[in-house]
């Protein structure tokens, strides 16, 4: 599927949970629970992005011209939307991932989560997943 | 007195509104105060009434803002019962106040070998400034431990100091955990051994009473926006025959007498220390903000808030998995917490789902967090305007947190 095939099944999902916050976290929650931990040889400092209330890992590797990331967070909400990123952008080219526009994350009503502030790092977790992507396009050339 | 607090909270217009379809509790106090209208209107009323530069001017305008900037000078040397007005150094806040006293005071006055003590419970602005100046001078900081109810060890402080004492720089209240510190103890033994003091006021200016000439206090800092007042404005209270002896802390106009190329006299306490055009409108409103405060009573407030967290520590205590971190026998009206096997940012989250501000994290507090084994806390700080209801809907708001999180 591509990037936005997968943006829009999220949306579509999220769809049932108009005016109902608490099923929207529940979701959430559980896709954090789900999230496979990341092996503790990833949880380096390194991988560490900053800008988070909550320590968030990020790892990326890249095999067979596609970048798979891998991710996990100490608080399960943060977590949850760890899991939605990389189902969106984890198993795609360079290409694809720099020209990605996430839309989806405003569509479901989570652009707080997106926001600037020190609190709500995703944002800079997007950046680092795209600037990875950045990395290996020069690789490929 | 007893309180009207519905009275008190049609005072702020921001308080009457909703976040995610429910009522707002603001509980974010200790963060920043919100503001009263009258504080609101002050600012509304010199931007369209008496805007200009202050203290040059000869026109009708000038003099009129110079005079209601000055009021506030006033004000708050009776708020902080000063000596003398010469001792109110306006500034843009707390952490500008003690950036001031290390980079004129510290580096005048303290050298290589030297030392300077802060405590575990500091916020990183009571701690990087002495840090700089540290890594400049060669001076050693060093920090007197807390036990585990996040007291300061009495003990420990006498341990540390001694003659290579020069400064002590404590908060007066924790802003993580509600300790209220005996300052008086901590100021008296530091003169013994010859050493200045600086507390950090931030937290407890709205909280508590205080008297810089009973406490005998060297420096004393302040913000406004703690204090209802606004936000970039805040206070250094020095004792006047040591900020006569400190250098100037900015160059540039206001702060001279005569500029020549060769050589410049800088101009009398308190200007010497305010550089530029001050942030007017903001001074001009923090009176408003602290005449509101006189008016309701210093005494009244903090005996409301006293009972505020008295319920909230009941109840919050009652709620199984949360632990209230910070006991100390005096606090303020700060209640920091954990959920066992809950993040701090998720309690958070979910409380903003139902319109509960609160704050989560570290609070700019790594250190003290460090020191208690915790990554950060969520924190719950009251203030006049909140209600025993709104803590009956943060009790339920965590049982929430606690059935989605489980």
């Amino acid at each position: 599927m591509t990037i936005n095939e997968l943006q829009d099944e999220i949306i579509e999902e999220f769809e049932l949970f108009e005016d109902d916050w608490e099923g929207k976290y529940e979701y959430i929650i559980d896709l954090g629970k789900k999230l496979a931990p990341l092996a503790e040889e990833f949880k380096t400092d390194e991988n560490i992005i900053k800008g988070c209330q909550s320590v968030v890992w990020l790892n990326a590797r890249f095999e067979n011209g596609l970048v798979i990331f891998e991710g996990d967070s100490q608080a399960i909400i943060v977590k949850g939307l760890v899991n939605m990123l990389l189902k969106v952008l984890s198993n795609h080219s360079p290409t694809e991932i720099l020209n990605a526009d996430l839309y989806f994350i405003e569509k479901i009503g989570l652009t707080s989560h997106l926001a600037q502030t020190r609190s709500n790092g995703l944002a800079s977790m997007v950046k680092q997943m795209k600037t990875y992507a950045l990395a290996y396009q020069s690789l490929e050339k | 007195m007893k309180l009207d607090i519905n009275k008190i909270r049609h005072d702020f217009p921001i308080l009457e509104q909703s976040i995610n379809g429910k009522k707002l509790v603001y509980f974010d106090n200790a963060a920043t105060t919100q503001k009263p209208s009258v504080v609101i209107e002050a600012l509304k009323n010199y931007y369209e009434g008496y805007n200009a530069n202050i203290h040059r001017g000869i026109h009708h305008l000038a003099e009129k803002a110079t005079a209601a900037f000055e009021a506030t000078r006033k004000t708050v040397k009776s708020f902080l019962n000063a000596n003398s007005i010469e001792e109110i150094i306006f500034t843009y806040g707390t952490t500008d106040s003690i950036n001031l006293v290390a980079g004129t005071y510290g580096r005048k006055f303290i050298n290589a070998g030297d030392e300077i003590i802060i405590s575990t419970l500091e916020h990183h602005s009571n701690i990087v400034p002495w840090q700089m100046l540290c890594e400049e001078k060669g001076c050693i900081l060093k920090i007197i431990p807390i036990n585990d109810e996040g007291e300061i060890i009495l003990e420990e402080y006498e341990k540390l100091l001694s003659p290579k004492t020069k400064f002590v720089s404590v908060v007066h209240v924790s802003n993580a955990l509600g300790t209220i510190n005996p300052i008086k103890t901590i100021i008296d033994k530091a003169h013994a051994v010859g050493a200045k003091v600086l507390i950090d006021g931030a937290q407890a200016s709205s909280h508590l009473d205080i008297d810089v000439q009973a406490l005998d206090v060297d420096f004393y800092a302040l913000s406004a926006h703690k204090l209802f007042g606004p936000t970039g404005m805040g206070v250094l209270y020095g004792k006047k025959e040591l900020l006569e002896a400190m250098p100037p802390y900015r160059g540039g106009g206001e702060m001279i007498k005569e500029v020549t190329f060769e050589k410049t006299t800088y101009a009398d306490l308190p200007y010497k220390f305010e550089a530029g055009t001050p942030n007017i409108a903001d001074v001009v409103a923090f009176k408003f903000a602290l005449d509101y405060i006189q008016n309701i009573g210093k005494t009244n407030i903090a005996a409301y808030e006293n009972e505020l967290l008295a319920y909230a520590t009941e109840k919050l205590e009652s709620i199984e998995g949360l632990t209230v971190i910070g006991k100390a026998k005096e606090k303020v009206s700060v209640i920091s917490f954990v959920l066992e096997g809950i993040h701090p940012q998720d309690i958070g989250i979910i409380l903003d789902q139902q319109g509960i501000a609160v704050r989560t994290g570290h609070h700019c507090t790594q250190p003290l967090m460090q020191r208690l084994g915790i990554p950060g806390t969520a924190r719950a700080s009251f203030s006049v305007y909140n209600t025993f209801e709104e803590i009956d809907a943060l009790v339920a708001g965590i049982l929430k947190v606690k059935k989605l999180l489980s």
